[in-house]
């Protein structure tokens, strides 16, 4: 047997369990109940067009928030002595070991309506807000659970960062301000796009997130999804639809931020050697 | 330093952040009363609770049994492929290597819900594959499959072809030329693989979710727990979860400054 065909186990499996589910996909979104061809699902995916743009615009949010909050905290890190970065990073990934519904469970006994944190208020003499079904928990819920996806990719792009460029940056006259615009940001940049990536594509799918924190009011594509399969308005054609708009949807946003990012083509050279 | 300061205050309220809830989870898993968020004096309750609850020591060893087996398939498989992966030509690796990214960059419920599809399909055509711990096992090995893949091809790579080619000028036969002189080689890639699949198998909800028919994970559990009267075995197995997570990562930690040293 030559080796060449060792892979020839995995390529069915990925065959079977990959290739087939995602031309089910494509079959089911094409047709209807008696198997016709048809463009009605693709019509009604349309109807919800509202809950696209909230995905897509709390996704958005999640990840610009992330980024704000999390390339000065990787910037920071980067600057701690060796070994105690190590340290720091561990403590950032642990709370990722917990699982996210541990994680946003612990969100909503914080947030509700008398939760530690309207307890905590009300000690001050702050009348209660409501916090839990809202957008802005949503938002609160995608940004803890996603932060640290943000901040491991940008710490390593600047990590890799040689240091002699800085000090050749500030040899040259360059400011703070400018060693940053011009040095570290454009070579962190493959992090913050990784990082952009890592932290939109999960905002914008997730459902379980905006059930526990943004109650009913708050529907994401995620959870149309859900409820056209395993919910109370049972129609795998049209939830069908609305995974392959879904696919679409992440593929372009990846492939535009493939195009700020010409990393990818040197890791593929160096690693067809 | 002034910025030191800046730095110190920022790193210690994303720190804040990071693990208030989670310390709010943790205390009250020891508090008397049920209620979540008011304090009634110390107990462990819970913990005994959660001991003798069969639901949950269920849904617990499934879990494991799934995770135990998902990632030894996926790692055996993965390996194997690699093997057979280097030697293609550019072109089917360039295609292989793009299939093996679509579980990666998919939405996770995109890829349950296409598994769905594909389990119904099965039992309603053919009366296989019916959605049970079986179903369940085959779609986490689908996703940790790239996983491993992406962790022992690079290694695969680093490996001199020639030291290969000299332990069988030296008399060792294929096979055994492959145990003893690239599987050590590639072992680190190995074991990292199977712990990522692993952990992810572990974590997973959302790809189990929608494939587990009635069988109940840990993550499926802790799910209708949420949906359902709320109790505090939630908060207890948060706290047993961090507390061995915590341990584990330790000992790592541990084992890696005294392999450097």
């Amino acid at each position: 047997m030559k080796i060449k065909n060792f892979s020839i186990v995995y390529i069915l499996w990925m065959l079977i369990f990959t290739i087939i589910p995602m031309a089910l996909i494509f079959i089911f979104a094409f047709t209807d109940k008696s198997g016709e061809f048809t463009l009605e699902n693709f019509f009604y995916v349309g109807r919800y067009s509202n809950v696209f743009l909230r995905s897509i615009g709390l996704g958005a949010i999640s990840t610009i928030v992330c980024l704000i909050l999390g390339y000065p905290l990787a910037y920071i890190i980067s600057k701690i002595s060796v070994d105690k970065q190590n340290i720091v990073i561990m403590l950032i990934m642990l709370p990722m070991w917990i699982n996210f519904l541990l994680r946003t469970y612990a969100w909503m006994t914080i947030l509700e309506n008398n939760g530690l944190l309207n307890r905590f208020l009300s000690i001050l003499g702050v009348a209660p807000i409501s916090f839990i079904n809202t957008s802005g928990a949503v938002v609160l819920g995608m940004v803890y659970n996603f932060l640290p996806y943000m901040i491991l990719p940008i710490y390593s792009a600047i990590a890799k960062i040689d240091k002699r460029i800085v000090e050749a940056a500030q040899d040259l006259g360059a400011g703070k301000c400018n060693v940053f615009l011009k040095v570290l940001l454009p070579l962190s940049l493959p992090g913050v796009i990784s990082g952009i990536t890592m932290v939109f594509v999960p905002a914008v799918s997730t459902f379980i997130i905006s059930k526990m924190l943004g109650g009913g009011a708050n529907i994401l594509i995620g959870d149309l999804i859900e409820m056209q399969f395993l919910g109370s308005t049972y129609n795998p054609h049209l939830g069908s639809a609305i995974s392959f708009v879904l696919m679409i949807l992440i593929f372009i946003s990846i492939g535009i931020m493939n195009q700020f990012d010409d990393s990818d083509e040197d890791l593929d050279e160096v690693g067809c050697k | 330093m002034k910025s030191k300061l800046i730095y110190k205050i920022y790193m210690s309220l994303a720190f804040f952040f990071l693990y208030s809830p989670l310390l709010v989870l943790i205390i009250f898993s020891f508090n008397e009363s049920k209620s979540r968020n008011v304090w009634s004096g110390f107990s462990l309750k819970w913990y005994l609770k959660l001991f003798s609850d069969k639901e949950i020591l269920h849904a617990i060893f499934n879990t494991i049994v799934v995770a135990a087996v998902a990632s030894i398939l996926a790692t055996i498989i993965g390996t194997i492929a690699c093997l057979g992966i280097l030697k293609l030509n550019k072109f089917s690796k360039k295609l292989i290597m793009s299939i093996n990214n679509i579980p990666i960059v998919n939405p996770e419920s995109v890829t349950g819900v296409g598994l769905m599809l594909l389990f119904v399909f099965s039992y309603n055509n053919f009366k296989i594959l019916r959605p049970g711990i079986f179903t369940l096992i085959l779609s986490h090995t689908t996703f940790c499959l790239p996983y491993v893949v992406l962790s022992v091809l690079p290694k695969l790579r680093q490996i001199n072809q020639y030291i290969y080619e000299a332990a069988q000028d030296l008399g060792c036969a294929p096979f055994k030329a492959f145990f003893k002189v690239i599987l050590p080689d590639i072992m680190p890639g190995i074991a990292s693989g199977m712990v990522m699949a692993f952990t992810l198998s572990m974590d997973d909800f959302v790809i189990s979710y929608f494939t587990s028919g009635t069988v109940q994970t840990l993550p499926i559990a802790i799910y209708s727990m949420t949906r359902k009267v709320v109790s505090p075995e939630i908060n207890a197995i948060s706290t047993i979860l961090f507390a061995v997570v915590f341990l584990l990562l330790l000992a790592a930690n541990f084992k890696q400054v005294k392999i450097y040293k």
